[in-house]
């Protein structure tokens, strides 16, 4: 079943060259079969090859594959080879799993909708391209994965493109994460050239062997794989673009948040753990961004009005969650939440489908109410998946996972990262729960609307259960995920736990969500005015704003980056240089237009001009 | 047996050349433009017989007569112009032959 690895990736690569190439000739039904059934198909592989690495784990716990060369010359040598190891291989059922139910969901929800073949195409190479990013064992393979989901997210957030404002945040996104995606390339000539090898696992045991722990060459390394990490993950400063992202359809969204796009950056982080681990200053500006993201992001995601940006917000915060994990060295917490997020974040944006589906559209928080009788899938939806991302205690998965993570914190971070953290369950529970409030409950003006259809209700319920159950895969008492992500990550760091215990820790998280959730009720169920009493204070207004508008990051790249780099391109469009050109333009024309006038087509002309040339060159002849 | 120096029959030739060239130049007819193509290919023949004759070679004259095969020829295709110039334009002046300008 092993040597089928190679097949995840490539069904849904092919599917998407077919849809490419016949899509507009297939009929709907043909479309959706072949964009879902790829997909599907990697699914059950991955699923295959899940259950054959566990029933008889390889030597040495991993397994690798080469497919061939894809580059070789002189020394240099990259082969296309998929490496399976604890980590590639529940990331890689995270994304078909996941991935799956996606697109099952948009095979309904994409039904209306112009260019679907187009869409599952884009959605299709999104797959393959994580696939490939995910399963690669060498820098080079992984590097082609990574940019083919940076250009697929560009595709699908411009999907819609005849409304230039997506078009713009799709070259916002594209943009941005081509800043992280420089700096990782950098990074890898980087290690290659101080290593001397591309393939990932060797390099690092290079590095392990040749680098001491915090020289300034395992610092570059690990800085330059971190700017390309916080690029593609959304997190500070390189943020900006996936509030934005949600031009894209909500499916699409759906697949970039839980699935592929920003997962990427931390699974980068933890397949070159290495790296980091010989450079303690750099993992602990990972803790640190993360921290200063998941808050940040909290804050902004309390006072936003479009549904979906909301969600867009609590992503950011939750990645930053994942990275604070990373930093304090919690590697399989880190993992763990990005699992259970792939799962409650999946279910939250295919829940707001289907209420924006049943406003017609409508996005805005503040003219939707009393939506639970009017589409009972997507309040249960995202009751649980809510619960579950602000971490619902015991019978929801992300209180598992983020109580990992804050514990790991404790122990690796230190108690301000830690108290961070839980302000950051607080504010998380508080805007999901604003968000819930103001979209199911209070005065409802929206009709009956259609009951969703199968394929819709399906992933919505499935989503719903792994939100729930997926979390006892790893309960503490025993941790059967982070046992078995061992085997590939670096072991947890160490410390001392002071007076807290585990078990404590658990009993904070579980109150901060409890303030949360009587702060959510208090505020936007039971009293609207008090919101509105705070909105009067004189300092309100402007920390409303600020929080709206994302703490101002947009203005200060517009003022700082976006303004100089036209105004110098303004500047350069007529500098000296470009005289030189246009000089030799003007001559050339000039030079034209004489001799043009040459040609007058009158035969006693050129009759002259020949005699004369004649004369003339035998003169030349005879007297010089 | 008078002998007339070579210089005289060249000059006689460079004479014929360049009135044949001026016909050539500042006649607008374009039958009077051929005559002077005429003109001006037999100025190069005299030069040749002149020549011949000086050195006593049969190289001259035997290449007068590919001057007067090919003068010949130009004629002929030249008239057979004329005539669809004349049928086209409706007027002999060369001018009005200008607009392919090529």
């Amino acid at each position: 079943m092993r040597t089928a690895l190679w097949l995840i990736p490539t069904f849904p690569l092919l599917s998407a060259v077919l849809l490419a190439i016949f899509g507009p000739r297939f009929s709907r039904r043909t479309t959706a079969l072949l964009g879902v059934g790829s997909i599907a198909l990697a699914a059950l592989i991955s699923l295959g090859i899940a259950a054959d690495f566990l029933l008889s784990p390889p030597p040495e716990g991993r397994y690798s594959q080469s497919l061939g060369s894809w580059i070789r010359v002189d020394d240099l040598r990259v082969p296309i080879g998929f490496v399976l190891d604890p980590l590639s291989l529940t990331m890689i059922l995270i994304v078909t799993c996941v991935g799956f139910l996606i697109h099952l969901y948009a095979a309904d929800s994409m039904r209306g909708e112009e260019g679907y073949s187009r869409f599952f195409a884009y959605m299709n190479l999104f797959v393959a391209a994580m696939g490939v990013l995910v399963l690669a064992d060498n820098f080079l393979l992984l590097y082609l994965g990574w940019e083919g989901v940076g250009l697929c997210s560009y595709l699908l957030i411009g999907f819609r493109y005849t409304n230039s404002e997506n078009g713009r945040a799709a070259r916002k996104a594209f943009i941005v994460t081509r800043v992280g995606d420089t700096a990782l390339a950098i990074g890898l000539f980087f290690l290659f050239t101080q290593l001397g090898t591309l393939d990932i696992a060797a390099a690092m045991q290079h590095a392990v062997a040749e680098w001491p722990i915090g020289s300034p060459l395992a610092i570059t390394a690990a800085a330059l794989i971190l700017v390309g990490a916080i690029g593609k993950s959304a997190q500070l400063p390189l943020q900006v673009w996936l509030p934005d992202a949600m031009a894209g359809p909500t499916p699409t969204s759906a697949l970039i948040h839980a699935a592929t796009m920003v997962t990427a950056g931390v699974y980068l982080i933890a397949r070159t753990a290495s790296f980091f681990i010989l450079a303690p200053p750099v993992q602990t500006v990972v803790a640190v961004i993360g921290a200063a993201t998941l808050l940040i992001a909290g804050f902004s995601a309390l006072v936003q009005t479009d549904l979906k940006r909301v969600l867009a917000y609590s992503t950011i915060s939750q990645i930053g969650y994942m990275f604070l994990a990373l930093g304090v060295g919690a590697w399989s917490a880190a993992i763990f939440h990005l699992m259970t997020h792939a799962f409650f974040k999946a279910l939250l944006f295919l829940s707001a489908g289907v209420v924006i589906h049943a406003m017609e559209g409508e996005q805005n928080l503040f003219r939707m109410g009393g939506l639970r009788r009017i589409v009972p899938l997507a309040f249960w939806g995202f009751l649980i998946g809510g619960a579950s991302m602000a971490g619902l205690p015991l019978i929801t998965a992300g209180f598992y996972s983020k109580g990992e993570i804050l514990w790991g914190t404790w122990i690796g971070g230190g108690p301000v990262l830690w108290a961070a953290g839980v302000i950051g369950v607080v504010l998380t529970t508080l805007y999901t729960f604003r968000l819930f409030f103001l979209v199911f409950f209070g005065r409802t003006e929206a009709e009956a609307a259609p009951r969703p259809g199968f394929l819709i209700r399906i992933p919505l319920v499935v989503l719903s259960l792994l939100s729930i159950f997926g979390g006892f895969i790893n309960l503490p008492s025993r941790p059967r995920l982070s046992r078995f992500l061992h085997a590939a990550l670096p072991p947890d760091r160490e410390g001392a736990p002071g007076r807290l215990t585990p078990f404590g820790s658990e009993v904070i998280v579980a109150a901060a969500f409890m303030v949360g959730l009587l702060l959510a009720y208090e505020l936007y169920l039971r009293r609207r005015a008090a919101v509105r009493g705070l909105m009067r204070l004189p300092m309100a207004a402007g920390m409303y704003t600020l929080w709206y508008t994302g703490w101002g990051w947009d203005l200060f790249y517009d003022r700082r980056v976006v303004r100089p780099v036209k105004a110098l391109a303004r500047a350069a469009r007529s500098d000296w240089i470009d005289l030189i050109y246009i000089g030799l333009a003007r001559l050339t024309t000039l030079s034209y237009d004489a001799l043009r006038r040459t040609e007058t087509g009158r035969i006693r002309w050129y009759v002259g001009g020949i005699a004369a040339g004649t004369v003339l060159f035998i003169g030349l002849v005879l007297f010089i | 047996m008078m002998f007339i120096p070579v210089q005289h029959g060249l000059l006689l030739a460079a004479l014929l050349f360049t009135v044949g060239l001026i016909g050539l130049l500042v006649r607008r007819n374009i039958i009077f433009i051929l005559m002077s193509v005429e003109v001006m290919l037999n100025a190069a023949g005299l030069a040749f017989v002149v020549a011949g004759a000086r050195w006593a070679q049969a190289d001259g004259q035997v290449m007068f007569f590919f001057i007067l095969a090919m003068a010949a020829a130009e004629v002929a295709v030249g008239l057979a112009l004329v005539l669809r110039m004349h049928r086209q334009y409706e007027s002999l002046d060369a001018d009005a032959l200008s607009e392919m300008r090529g």
